[in-house]
C-alpha cells in the first residue's frame, strides 16, 4: 500500500532523513519509534507532502506520490493526526470534524460514526475545539482525520502530553479503528504503547532505520540498542 | 434637529465605509495581508463602471452585473499570480508589493482617464427622498445603499460562519499548514478570498462613484477611511467593521455640522481616540460572532 524507497528529506541544508525504506501492507498497523529528533515526524511530513521529496521515493497504492502537494495527497487517501493535535481554534468541535471531510472522499466514516466512537464529542460539538481537555482534543484530531475517509491513517505522537489513563483510552479507540481494517502508522516515543498495537515496528535513529521487525520477535535489548544507539 | 440629521446621514455614509472596510478586513482576516492598494481597487471598480456606462448606456447600478464579476476575476488572478508569492512569515513583502500596485493603478488610471473628476450619474433617483417624522429627510438612494451594505456584510458573516467555504477560510486563517492536511489548497483559498473581497469592493466602488466625485488619485483617501473603520470596529470582526464604519460616518457628519472644515478631522479624532483608549478596537474578533 505505502512504500518508501531511499526516502531523504532536508530542512534547508540540514539532512534529516538518510534513505528510509518502509513497506506497509493493507490492514497493517505499523509503529515507528525513536527518540526525539530521530526523524519520525519528518518521515510523516515527507509522506504527507509537507516536506519536499523526490517523486519516486514514495509510492502509495502503486502510484508515485513523493513531493505532491499536501492537499492532493490527502485526497488520494492519506490522512494525518498531527503532533500536538493542531485543532483549528476558531472552529467548533463539529466544524473541526467537518473540515476533515473537505476532500470529499467517500467511505464508512461520517459525523455520526465519529460521535459513536467518541460520544463525548457529540456533547461538546458546539464548543471551540481548543476549549476541550487534551484527551478530548486528541479525539477530535483523530475524528477529523477519519472524516477524510483515508485508506492510510498516520498518527503522530498520540500520547504526547496526555495522562496515562487518557492514553489507554485513545489507544483503545485506535484498536477499534484498526479492527475495521484501517491501515495505520503510529509514530511514538512511548515504546510500550506503540509495541502493544503494532503488527510491525520500525525504529529510527538520526534519520536512519536501525531496526525492523515484529514486536513479538524483538528483544528489549535489540530495541534499546536501536532506540538509543547504546 | 440638524444634529439628528447629521447623525442619520452619517449612519448612511458609514454603511458605505463599512462596505469598503469589509473587503480589507476579510483579506487581513484570512491571510494577514494588508492591502495598500485596496482604495485604488475601489476607484478602479468605479472606472470599470464608468466605461460600462459609456459603452452600453446602462444605468450605473446595473453595471454591477459586469463590474462585480470583473473585479472578482481580477482579484483571483491578482492573488494567484502576484500576491500569493509575497505571503510568508515576513509582512513586509505584501505591504511593498501592494504599495507598488497602488502606484501602478493610480498612474494607469491617470494615463487612461486623465486627472479629471468623474461621477456616475444615477438620474432622478439621486434626488428622491423619504420624509421622516420630525422634518427629517432621507435620500432613497443612500438608504438603499446602506441597506445593501448591511445585507452584504450579513451575507459575508453567513458565508464565514455557516458554509463549508467559510470553514475552510477560517481553518486556513488559523493554521495554513494543517489546513493543507485537510485537503485545502491554500493558494486557491487565498485567491477565492481576494475574489470575494474585490466583489464586495466593486459594489462599494460603484456606490461611492454614484454618491461622490472620484479621480485616479482618490484611492488612498478611501483606504484611510477603510483602515479607520476596521481599527475602530476591531480587527477580524465583520459586525465590528460595520459598527466602525457607522461610527466613523457619524463622527464625520457631526464634525461637518459643527464646522464644514471639521468633517474629516472629527473622523480622524474619533479614530485616534479609539487607538489610544482601546487599541484592540471596540468589537475585536470573538466578541461578536
Amino acid at each position: 500500500m505505502l512504500e518508501t524507497t531511499g526516502l531523504t528529506a532536508f530542512y534547508g541544508d540540514f539532512q534529516a532523513l538518510f534513505g528510509i525504506d518502509v513497506r506497509m501492507q493493507q490492514g497493517e498497523t505499523i509503529a515507528m519509534i525513536g527518540a526525539n529528533g530521530a526523524g519520525k515526524s519528518t518521515f510523516l511530513r515527507a509522506i504527507t507532502g509537507l516536506l519536499p521529496t523526490r517523486r519516486e521515493q514514495v509510492t502509495f497504492e502503486g502510484r508515485p506520490i513523493g513531493g505532491l502537494p499536501a492537499d492532493v495527497i490527502v485526497k488520494l487517501g492519506i490522512a494525518m493526526v498531527p503532533e500536538g493535535r493542531r485543532l483549528f481554534p476558531s472552529l467548533t468541535v463539529e466544524e473541526n470534524l467537518l473540515i476533515g471531510a473537505y476532500g470529499r472522499r467517500t467511505g464508512p466514516w461520517s459525523l455520526d460514526r465519529i460521535y459513536q466512537l467518541f460520544p463525548v464529542l457529540e456533547e461538546r460539538r458546539s464548543s471551540p475545539g481548543t476549549a476541550l481537555s487534551g484527551g478530548q482534543q486528541q479525539m477530535v484530531a483523530i475524528g477529523r482525520a477519519l472524516m477524510a475517509n483515508p485508506s492510510l491513517l498516520l498518527c503522530d505522537e498520540l500520547s504526547l502530553g496526555l495522562a496515562p489513563i487518557v492514553i489507554r483510552e485513545i489507544y483503545r479507540s485506535l484498536a477499534q479503528i484498526t479492527a475495521e481494517g484501517m491501515t495505520v502508522l503510529v509514530v511514538e516515543q512511548d515504546i510500550n504503547q506503540a509495541l502493544a498495537v503494532a503488527s510491525r515496528v520500525y525504529c529510527l535513529q538520526e534519520g536512519r532505520v536501525t531496526l525492523e521487525g515484529r514486536p513479538t520477535e524483538l528483544t528489549r535489548e535489540q530495541i534499546g540498542r536501536a532506540y538509543f544507539g547504546a | 434637529m440638524n444634529l439628528l440629521n447629521a447623525v442619520v446621514q452619517g449612519i448612511l455614509l458609514g454603511g458605505l465605509y463599512a462596505l469598503v472596510a469589509a473587503g480589507l478586513s476579510l483579506i487581513f482576516g484570512v491571510m494577514r495581508l494588508v492591502n495598500i492598494a485596496h482604495g485604488d481597487l475601489i476607484v478602479l471598480a468605479g472606472y470599470v463602471a464608468l466605461v460600462a456606462v459609456w459603452a452600453t448606456g446602462l444605468h450605473p447600478l446595473l453595471t454591477l452585473i459586469v463590474v462585480v464579476p470583473i473585479m472578482a476575476v481580477l482579484g483571483y488572478a491578482l492573488q494567484r499570480g502576484v500576491l500569493n508569492r509575497t505571503l510568508g512569515a515576513d509582512i513586509l513583502p505584501p505591504l511593498l508589493v501592494t504599495f507598488g500596485l497602488s502606484v501602478i493603478i493610480q498612474n494607469g488610471l491617470l494615463q487612461t482617464f486623465t486627472a479629471d473628476s468623474q461621477k456616475l450619474q444615477a438620474g432622478a433617483i439621486e434626488t428622491v427622498s423619504l420624509a421622516l417624522p420630525g422634518g427629517l429627510a432621507v435620500g432613497v438612494l443612500p438608504l438603499a445603499m446602506f441597506v445593501v451594505a448591511v445585507l452584504i456584510i450579513a451575507g459575508l458573516q453567513l458565508v464565514f460562519y455557516r458554509t463549508e467555504l467559510g470553514r475552510a477560510f477560517r481553518a486556513t486563517s488559523d493554521d495554513p499548514s494543517t489546513a493543507r492536511l485537510m485537503g485545502i489548497d491554500n493558494a486557491h483559498m487565498f485567491a477565492l478570498a481576494m475574489a470575494l473581497a474585490l466583489a464586495v469592493c466593486a459594489v462599494a466602488g460603484v456606490f461611492l462613484a454614484i454618491r461622490s466625485i472620484f479621480d485616479p488619485a482618490i484611492g488612498p483617501a478611501r483606504l484611510l477611511f477603510a483602515f479607520e473603520a476596521v481599527i475602530i470596529g476591531g480587527l477580524g470582526s465583520l459586525w465590528g467593521t460595520l459598527a466602525g464604519g457607522i461610527i466613523l460616518g457619524v463622527a464625520q457628519g457631526i464634525g461637518a455640522e459643527i464646522n464644514p472644515g471639521w468633517q474629516l478631522l472629527m473622523g480622524h479624532l474619533v479614530f485616534l481616540a479609539v487607538l489610544v483608549l482601546r487599541p484592540q478596537g471596540l468589537f475585536p474578533k470573538g466578541s461578536l460572532a
